[in-house]
């Protein structure tokens, strides 16, 4: 059977069956999850082994009549850049289950349930290339994600989730008429087919027509994002949210709306875009220091990593819509990067709050003596999440600032702000967590990593440590395809700032 | 034609009536023998009726065409919704069972009044005249007149068969004024006839079609409750007996709907450009009243009873798109709404409690916990109402307004989408209470399933699930009898 529809199947059929696991056997879902979230991972690595990195281009396909009339398609297929966010999905997904064996008590069989049924949106969402099938996956990836955050979550958990749904509900409204509107004018929901119409002339947007599309959809994909000032659901979603889900949504739902920009934004609306992008650029920038400069004054743990996504995110954006091929790569590469480094970081905040019952900074101090192991896997975390070069922001953020230099040197002054700021937050909370005299309640209370949550943090610490030293094998991929993006984004417009030619060597030299 | 007046082929396709007829009459002729001896042997038999009747209409549809001269049009359409309507009464009657029983009520006045007001929308789902129209659209509102006053010891229940009597007679009459100036003008009341009558050479006075169909949309805006004329329907829902609330809001407004499309689809579809920005107005304001009124509501009922007038201004999206697209998408989002909504009804009454005294949101808080399987289904239909992908809610709600962008109504389709993500948030306060809060004295007391209530809550659920994930059957039967109504 073809691997990728093995990958979004077994999420599915692992979903269905966990729901009949009796109530009473609490221990039979935990296992059942991590079963197949791991075959899921398994099913994934051998799709990553098995793509060809020669093309980039979209494999695997598969596309089956859904629904005659009108036409819809189960249309999926992976290429070199959803290839790495399917992976940290089904990566990010058993570690969610080992970090919440213990944590979650309450009614287990429904939690492993939804989060089966959130692994098989987020990755349907990467997958989908059918608008209609894409937007299908993009809102029932919301459902189980609403109850993650309302029943599992902290006090404020129900206002945080409510805000969370109707956000993201209402921004993705005007995208389904946007979709529908795409449909009345090309006659099809394949996006594939829509590219070709567009690229041999036959369907023709009028500039204001277009813009509305463009911004009909970015509205969806920046509330997702968060770009600022569409971000404020999300520092209330994370905080009151339970860990796994404050990692899922960090690492993985998150890159929904930056994904969404690139895979269709981009290539759909490239006139509207690039008229845009001076904009949006301003708003990431914005977005990159206020984000920081809010992060620094948490006395909440998790808001202050929320904050820090808000940041992150931003040199995302700023990557995208610098429309040069290496701030595109590094925009895709700070992706995978901050999905790794901030689910580590929700990993280790939510081990803390496991031991302490706290997420108030000035509760912790002195961690180090009493969790020597757990401090130092902290440390790596910041340190990678900070940007040191041979961690794996380094890379990511160093491509971007160079792709956005390309573009515009103020752009790139301004957002390296942000890579200061983040180290004074990120060091400055290390230091108040995790140094200094342990008190009564953190000695009593806090204890080192078990086997069961070194399995957990281990594979996050590799994975930063590969994408620092070696980004050389993820990226090649993602640059075909970017490649492509931006040679689609090409097609209405004389394209203004490139001044490097866009191919590896430049790339290579660069890291 | 007197001679062939009643041949074979159209007592066949009068069959769904007849059936329904002559069960709801033998039901009340049984009930001094069977009452107290058997207390679901009412229910039983109007369900058998009922599949009777769900059998004829089938076959009926096979014997498709004009019966008794043009007053009954049994086609594509009319089947829809014959089975639509039967079905609703279907599954009106399986939770009702321990209602009524919960209720001290089970006499055969309920079983017989909810046949003859299925039989009545059977007959205005098929009507091609404008008197049989009116006389299917008089059965079905007197039965259900009654049935909403049916807890005759109830104050509000009371209150609510009187303000629906005296509003749908109202109502009623505004119609019939227009079926008179229609037949004063044009000499004839049938639907086909009329439709050449105006679009002809010596087509009346404009001004006199434009007051007749303002006036019959006036008639029809009250019984599918779409505002501006929706005022009665907050305080008839919330005091009726709740299984009787689903039956209302579910098969009265179908055929009303189905009505509707006809009437104004077929007799008025000439002079349509006339009469659009009016619905259009009237959906907007529907959607928007609806919804909004909505949030501010603590009683169930009368949330679901906002959120109906919201639903109705969808489908009448679908009818300002005036095409075939648009009245298919009416008729999917009918049953998809039929559904769901029931579905939800049932899990309200089954909470409700002796005397319908748990009918508050806070009722519902923790009710996860306590009956996981209700809590789930109520669940599946509060995600249709919101329009979640996998519903059937969903998949009406996309087929609507891609039928109102192709007919270029921009606007009314993101007015409309901005509406249902308001919406989404009365919905969701109710898997709130259900899922992420501790259980209330409601959730607590609720009773076990029982067999009727199971299949009235998993049924509708599979419903709403298939019609989310293969719409294609209905969508093409839809698709293909849509063409029929002219």
């Amino acid at each position: 059977m073809n691997a990728l529809a093995l990958v979004l199947l077994v999420p599915l059929a692992g979903f269905l069956v966990a729901l009949f696991i009796p109530r009473n056997a609490p221990q039979n879902s935990r296992w059942w999850a991590l079963l197949v979230s791991l075959l899921a991972f398994i099913d994934s690595v051998v799709m990553v082994a098995r793509f060809d990195r020669g093309s980039g281009g979209e494999q695997f396909a598969i596309d089956l009549p859904w629904i005659t009339s009108p036409e819809i398609h189960f249309a999926i297929s992976v290429n070199g850049v959803s290839l790495w966010l399917v992976l940290l999905s089904t990566l990010l997904t058993p570690l969610c289950v080992l970090i919440s064996w213990r944590f979650i008590q309450n009614r287990v069989k429904e939690f492993y349930a939804f989060l089966l049924l959130l692994e098989f949106g987020l990755i349907g969402v990467f997958l989908a290339q059918d608008l209609f099938l894409f937007y299908v996956f993009w809102e029932v990836s919301l459902v189980p994600m609403y109850f993650l955050i309302g029943i599992w979550g902290h006090d404020r958990r129900i206002y945080a989730t409510l805000k969370f749904f109707l956000y993201t509900f209402a921004g993705s409204v005007l995208m389904l008429a946007a979709i529908i509107y795409l449909y009345n004018r090309a006659g099809t929901f394949s996006y594939a087919a829509i590219l070709e119409l567009l690229s041999s002339g036959r369907l023709v947007f009028a500039p204001g027509e277009q813009l509305l599309l463009f911004l009909a959809f970015f509205l969806a994909f920046a509330i997702k994002v968060p770009l600022f000032p569409l971000h404020t659901w999300l520092p209330d979603a994370h905080v009151e949210a339970p860990s796994a889900g404050s990692v899922m949504l960090a690492s993985v739902m998150l890159k929904m709306g930056t994904y969404g920009i690139l895979h269709f934004c981009l290539p759909l609306f490239p006139t509207a875009a690039r008229a845009c992008a001076p904009w949006i650029a301003v708003l990431a920038i914005i977005g990159i220091i206020y984000g920081a400069l809010v992060a620094m004054v948490q006395p909440n743990l998790k808001k202050l990593v929320a904050y820090s996504s808000v940041s992150h995110l931003g040199f995302v954006v700023l990557g995208i819509f610098s429309f040069t091929q290496i701030g595109l790569d590094g925009a895709v590469y700070q992706m995978l990067n901050h999905g790794i480094s901030t689910g580590a970081l929700f990993v280790i905040v939510g081990l803390l709050y496991e031991r302490r019952h706290s997420l108030a900074i000035t509760d912790f101090g002195g961690v180090a003596t009493v969790a020597p192991w757990l401090s130092t896997v902290f440390l790596i975390t910041t340190l990678a999440s900070i940007g040191l070069p041979l961690l794996n922001n380094f890379v990511g953020e160093f491509l971007v600032l160079q792709g956005t230099a390309m573009a515009n040197y103020t752009w790139t002054i301004f957002a390296s702000i942000g890579v200061i700021l983040s180290a004074c937050y990120m060091l400055w909370m290390y230091q108040r967590v995790i140094y200094g005299e342990a008190g009564e309640e953190v000695r009593s209370h806090v204890g080192d990593l078990n086997p069961r949550e070194w399995a957990a943090v281990i594979p996050l610490i590799v994975m930063m440590v590969w994408m620092g030293v070696y980004s050389q094998s993820f990226l090649p991929p993602v640059s075909k395809v970017n490649a492509h993006v931006l040679e689609q984004t090409r097609i209405n417009v004389p394209f203004r700032v490139e001044r490097f030619p866009s191919t590896r060597p430049e790339v290579a030299r660069a890291r | 034609m007197p001679a062939n007046f009643t041949s074979a082929a159209d007592l066949i396709r009068f069959l769904p009536e007849i059936i329904l007829t002559i069960m709801g009459t033998l039901l009340m002729v049984l009930d001094p023998i069977l009452n107290r001896r058997s207390s679901y042997a009412f229910g039983h038999l109007s369900i058998f009726a009922l599949i009777v009747a769900l059998g004829g209409s089938v076959y009926a549809y096979t014997q498709a065409g004009p019966a008794f001269g043009g007053l009954l049009v049994v086609d594509g359409f009319a089947t829809f919704f014959r089975v639509l309507v039967i079905v609703v009464g279907i599954l009106t009657i399986l939770p009702s069972y321990r209602f009524l029983q919960r209720q001290d009520a089970e006499t055969s006045e309920f079983h017989a009044l909810l046949l003859f007001s299925v039989a009545g929308q059977c007959l205005m789902a098929a009507s091609g005249d404008l008197i049989m129209v009116f006389i299917g659209l008089e059965i079905s509102s007197i039965s259900s007149y009654v049935l909403a006053g049916y807890l005759r010891d109830d104050k509000r229940a009371n209150e609510s068969a009187l303000k629906y009597f005296l509003l749908g007679s109202f109502a009623t009459a505004f119609f019939l004024y227009g079926v008179a100036l229609i037949y004063g003008t044009t000499g004839t009341i049938n639907l086909a006839a009329v439709r050449t009558a105006i679009s002809g050479q010596n087509a009346p006075e404009p001004v006199i079609i434009a007051v007749a169909a303002a006036l019959m949309f006036v008639g029809l805006g009250f019984k599918v409750s779409a505002a501006p004329f929706q005022m009665w329907a907050p305080d008839v829902y919330q005091g009726a007996p709740t299984p009787v609330t689903a039956f209302l809001s579910a098969g009265p407004k179908a055929a009303a709907f189905a009505v509707f499309l006809r009437i104004f689809m077929t007799a008025f579809d000439p002079v349509g450009g006339d009469w659009w920005p009016l619905v259009w107005g009237s959906a907007l304001l529907s959607m928007t009243i609806g919804n909004f009124a909505a949030l501010l509501q603590s009683n169930v009922k009368r949330m679901m009873a906002y959120s109906s007038i919201a639903h109705a201004g969808y489908v009448l999206v679908a009818l300002t798109a005036r095409s075939d697209v648009g009245t298919a998408a009416a008729m999917f989002y009918l049953a998809a709404y039929a559904f769901m909504n029931v579905g939800a009804f049932a899990v309200i009454g089954h909470l409700s409690g002796k005397g319908e005294r748990y009918q508050n949101l806070d009722d519902f808080a923790g009710l996860a916990e306590k009956q996981p399987l209700t809590a789930a289904m109520l669940t599946i239909f509060m995600l249709s109402l919101i329009g979640v992908p996998l519903t059937g809610g969903f998949f009406g709600k996309f087929y609507i307004f891609k039928a109102a962008l192709e007919s270029h109504l921009v606007w009314l389709t993101v007015l409309g989408l901005l509406n249902s993500a308001v919406a989404a948030y009365y919905y969701l306060r109710i898997l709130v209470m259900m899922y992420m809060h501790e259980p209330s004295d409601a959730a607590s007391k609720v009773e076990p399933l029982s067999l009727g209530l199971r299949a009235a809550l998993i049924l509708p659920a599979i419903g709403t699930l298939f019609l989310g994930i293969f719409p294609g059957w209905v969508l093409d039967f839809a698709g293909k009898s849509s063409t029929l109504v002219r």
